[in-house]
């Protein structure tokens, strides 16, 4: 969301997640940085269909390659369309973002790697459906 | 309601100990943050709760993907051309809806209902692919009950459309607002919220894409 | 027309629930009757049901605990009678019901007896300690009341509108599947808590904006009162282990509805996903219980040893490291599924790690009360016994974190004592430390204080005659959920801890009476002042009930402990501060919005559960509508003239004065 402010000091000093600060140019700025961020976002989708079709990467390095793109276009979202800065005024959304980040990665990891576990003390297949006969 | 800080050291995240209060409202020192803030943080909460939500629907499909129960998997049934092109639906969305926002800021109606209806075609076009694309599987006797690897798939990539579905009918209803009534602030202050929601949604698609279809139909 | 819903579905030739129905809906229709001939129906919705008063919801909330807690002792006896008596024996519960009951009474002391009373304690507090006129988001806050009180509905609807769950509180896969539960006991549990689960997500999103962005100027994180980071760290907790629940819950929905393979045998389903994912979810859970409890603790302790807390910032770090570690150790609910040495060894030793900043906490609270002059008040006997019990119950955690010891135990009466003993011992006697505590704010007049200390000897005695004989038990090798047994090494232990639950039922009554002799005596309990503890925090400075709008004039904070600094000075001149220049306030308005989209939850739920789809679109399309309705009103704010404002606060001002500049005597 833009918001065109006069210079303002306590507005400065706590900023709305979404909310962007331009000073003096107004609509061409914003503009710009949400196009910036389109044809960013897009020409990335764009590598990410094309390296998935097979064409120029070697095949096991794809996934990373893939997740690599999906994570920089998520960045791409965040600075231009979410407008998410570094400063101390937006340190509050940041956190709260890390904080989703971190959980997020403890559920998915966590989950992956304990069910993918869980199978540990099993006998080997064949032993069990032998035991089926 | 400032407090002067007295002169210190390039401190900008405040992290010295003792420091006086922080003179952002919010941040301690100077009261409770604007409206504004406060509801657009709740919001960015919610999201990030969603958020959770949804990884926990991503975990299910990672433990799940590859229990096709003898039925296809990703590679048999995902067609990578309408996934592009919902794809590009909902990117260039994400662009209108931040033209809105920008109408929004300089108060003009005309172009925020124009943007926010070109956004409003664009998600209804992403809804409607991702639809047939469902009723093509299910007709074809690859519906949800097929297999765990296609209910995983049907509940994250339909639990997102559902959202976006949702997100079309808050849409309408901002349009419908900021026709009667104008530009008041606690509108504005729903309109912030609706840009941050949709926004998000693009965001999940992109892990959505980039896992389920994408690295689901690798050759 | 009506879906799965027949006559069969009243219990009508099952005399348990027939009978648990009727005195039920009895007692309803009489309260309800009692309020309509008593003329206090149109006082209750104006200033009760359509409140958007944090106060307000706060005493709500803790209302809809208590009367739950009846609900799930009555299951309590009912479980601790039958395994007294059937040993050889068949008892007097069918195993279908008995089944029902144990399921019933988890979901209702965790999901409406325990959450509700420490959501309801933080709305109260925590925007008064933090210097605040209300809630980020007061109608939200009202809206995520109501449709926890949904749950409490559709829950309490099963007992005669078809059954309850059969599959214990947490409803595992494959059971829980639609092959092995065909009736609607587990629809009644999955709608029940998606529908509170909305709520309680909204108000840990509301308490934690509250927190971080809405503090009295000066009140910078580290002024914060202690109970204001517990509840922070509880609701971060919500925030992001709630989802998970909803998540896990709607594949189970599903799975029942739709015939999706999340968690069945057949077609690929991963029936331990369910264990992995819901877990995820419910070990953060207790962690979002115990956290207000702590909190509780640190303010009562603090006041009644007249000390500032001992390490505070040890405690701020404290709180936010168990907040984090919450979402490392979940897999220690199942050690015994099947993972490797080195997973389970992981989670043991986070497992075991996460004790470590608890017992800086309790180290802390000793370190406050030593040196302080302390006044044995139920709230300080509650705290002490919440010492000595939560350190034991949380030492047999710890026993059990070791992944061999708890491949003997796991799902023995050892684990039910264990986790009986930290939720007692800790959450309940906390709720009970800040009813005790906070009582005299929220309605002007103490409770009394011989019911309450008979009250608390009651609980402790009844709860170590009622839990310690179930470690035997687990010990000797009885699971969990017997509906009958043959043990004769059993039988005594049995039987005494049914003689425990007798002495815990002696403890509610003890309550019940404390509260009907405070009403009655309330004159003579009443709390002129606003401040009959000798706090130290901001809520102190308010009336007891406080105004509407809590402050006259936002608090300015320049210190830790505000309101102690203030009153020292006050006492040692003898008079209170020059009285300040009186604005009017705006107050959000009271709405309809969160009782009426309850209502509509209700349909949503009770359709959904019985398979009536019209009824299902009906009740979403009028929540809908509600909420439209609500963006599309005009006026949000009442204004509260200065006028109002100052005869409210001059009454205060005055018993103050008379009290500052008297001798300082407190309880």
């Amino acid at each position: 969301m833009t918001e065109i402010h006069p210079h303002d000091p306590a507005a400065a000093l706590d900023s709305a997640p979404g909310d962007e600060r331009l000073d003096g140019t107004g609509v061409a700025q914003g503009v710009g940085g949400y196009l910036l961020g389109l044809v960013l976002a897009g020409g990335m989708t764009a590598a990410s269909f094309y390296f998935a079709a097979g064409h120029l990467l070697w095949g096991p390095g794809m996934p990373a390659a893939l997740i690599a793109l999906a994570i920089a276009q998520m960045g791409v979202h965040l600075v231009f369309f979410l407008h998410i800065t570094t400063g101390p005024e937006s340190t509050n959304n940041v956190l709260a973002l890390a904080f989703g980040v971190l959980i997020v990665f403890l559920l998915v990891t966590g989950t992956v790697i304990i069910m993918s576990t869980l199978n540990h003390n099993m006998p080997p297949m064949d032993q069990i459906m032998s035991m089926q006969r | 309601m400032t407090v002067a800080d007295p002169p210190a050291p390039f401190d900008p995240y405040h992290v010295g100990r003792g420091a006086a209060p922080h003179p952002a409202r919010g941040h301690g020192g100077g009261g409770e943050a604007d409206k504004r803030v406060v509801v657009a943080y709740g919001f960015w909460i919610f999201l990030l709760s969603d958020i959770v939500m949804f990884s926990a629907f991503f975990a299910a499909y990672a433990v799940l993907a590859g229990n096709t129960a003898g039925g296809p998997s990703g590679r048999d049934v995902f067609d990578l051309n309408n996934v592009a092109l919902e794809t590009a639906c909902l990117l260039v969305s994400s662009f209108t809806c931040g033209m809105a926002a920008i109408a929004t800021g300089a108060r003009n109606k005309a172009a925020f209902h124009l943007m926010m209806a070109i956004t409003c075609v664009l998600g209804a076009t992403f809804v409607t692919l991702e639809f047939k694309e469902f009723v093509g599987l299910i007709q074809a006797g690859n519906g949800p009950s097929r297999s765990a690897f296609l209910s995983a798939f049907f509940a994250l990539v339909g639990c997102h459309g559902g959202h976006v579905t949702v997100g079309l009918l808050w849409l309408l209803t901002m349009m419908a607002q900021v026709f009667a009534k104008g530009f008041r602030p606690e509108i504005l202050r729903r309109i912030l919220c609706f840009s941050l929601f949709w926004h998000a949604l693009d965001i999940i698609w992109v892990a959505l894409f980039t896992v389920v279809y994408l690295l689901g139909t690798r050759p | 027309m009506l879906g799965k819903l027949s006559w069969a579905a009243l219990p009508l030739n099952e005399p348990i629930p027939l009978a648990a129905s009727a005195m039920m809906i009895l007692g309803i229709l009489g309260v309800v009757a009692w309020v309509v001939l008593k003329g206090w129906a149109p006082y209750l919705w104006r200033e009760w049901i359509t409140s958007v008063d944090h106060k307000r919801i706060g005493v709500m909330y803790c209302l809809l605990a208590l009367v739950m807690l009846l609900r799930g002792f009555t299951d309590a006896i009912m479980m601790r009678s039958q395994q007294a008596l059937a040993f050889h024996a068949a008892g007097y519960l069918p195993p279908d019901h008995y089944d029902q009951v144990f399921s019933a009474h988890g979901t209702i002391m965790i999901f409406f007896v325990a959450m509700p009373f420490v959501i309801g304690l933080m709305n109260f507090v925590v925007p008064l300690q933090l210097g605040v006129r209300d809630v980020a988001f007061p109608t939200l806050n009202s809206v995520s009341f109501w449709l926890t009180a949904v749950g409490v509905l559709l829950t309490n609807i099963s007992l005669f509108v078809g059954e309850f769950a059969r599959t214990g509180w947490l409803p595992y896969p494959p059971l829980s599947e639609l092959r092995y539960s065909p009736g609607v006991g587990v629809d009644y549990w999955l709608w029940s808590l998606q529908i509170s689960g909305v709520g309680t997500l909204m108000s840990g999103i509301n308490l934690v904006v509250t927190i971080l962005k809405m503090r009295a100027p000066g009140m910078t994180y580290l002024r914060m009162p202690m109970f204001c980071w517990t509840a922070l760290a509880s609701n971060l907790l919500i925030v992001a282990a709630f989802p998970i629940l909803t998540a896990t819950s709607a594949m189970l929905i599903l799975d029942r509805y739709l015939g999706f393979h999340f968690f069945t045998n057949e077609a690929g389903g991963n029936m331990m996903m369910f264990m992995n994912l819901i877990w995820a979810w419910g070990h953060p859970e207790v962690y979002i219980l115990i956290l207000p409890a702590f909190g509780v603790f640190s303010e009562v302790i603090s006041t009644f040893s007249s000390k500032p807390l001992f390490g505070y910032r040890s405690m701020v770090l404290a709180t936010m490291c168990i907040c984090i570690l919450a979402f490392l150790v979940w897999l220690h609910h199942f050690f015994t599924m099947g993972a490797g040495g080195d997973i389970n060894a992981f989670f043991g030793i986070m497992t075991m790690i996460i004790a470590v900043p608890t017992g800086v906490k309790v180290y802390n609270w000793l370190f406050t009360l030593f040196g302080g002059r302390i006044r044995f008040t139920s709230p300080v006997l509650w705290s002490i016994g919440f010492m000595v019990t939560f350190v034991i119950g949380g030492m047999t955690g710890v026993l059990m974190a070791v992944p061999p010891a708890d491949f003997v135990l796991h799902n023995s009466l050892f684990l039910v004592a264990h986790f009986h003993n930290v939720i007692i011992g800790g959450v309940l006697f906390g709720a009970f430390a800040g009813y005790t505590y906070w009582f005299p704010k929220a309605f002007g007049f103490r409770l009394d204080e011989a019911w309450g200390k008979a009250a608390f000897w009651c609980w402790l005695v009844g709860f170590y005659v009622a839990f310690m004989p179930l470690y035997v038990l687990g010990f000797m090798g009885a699971t969990r959920r017997l509906q009958h047994y043959d043990v004769a090494a059993w039988r005594p232990w049995f039987l005494a801890a049914a003689v425990g639950v007798g002495i815990i039922l002696l403890g509610i009554l003890c309550q019940v009476a404390q509260l009907a002799v405070s009403i009655r005596r309330r004159s003579q309990l009443a709390d002129a002042t606003g401040d009959p503890w000798d706090g130290r925090s901001l809520e102190w400075a308010t009336a007891s009930p406080p105004p509407k709008f809590n402050f006259a004039v936002m608090p300015d904070v320049s210190g830790e402990e505000p309101y102690w600094a203030i009153k020292e000075s006050a006492f040692a001149r003898g008079e209170l501060r020059a009285e300040p220049h009186y604005e009017a306030i705006e107050m959000p308005r009271n709405t309809a919005t969160g009782v009426v989209s309850a209502f509509f939850a209700t349909l949503v739920g009770f359709a959904m559960i019985w398979h009536i789809w019209w009824m299902a679109l009906l009740g979403l399309a009028g929540a809908f509508a509600t909420f439209v309705a609500f963006a599309w009103r005009d006026r949000s704010q009442d204004l509260i003239l200065a006028d109002e404002v100052a005869v409210f606060d001059r009454a205060n001002r005055a018993a103050r004065a008379r009290a500052v500049s008297g001798p300082r005597d407190y309880l």
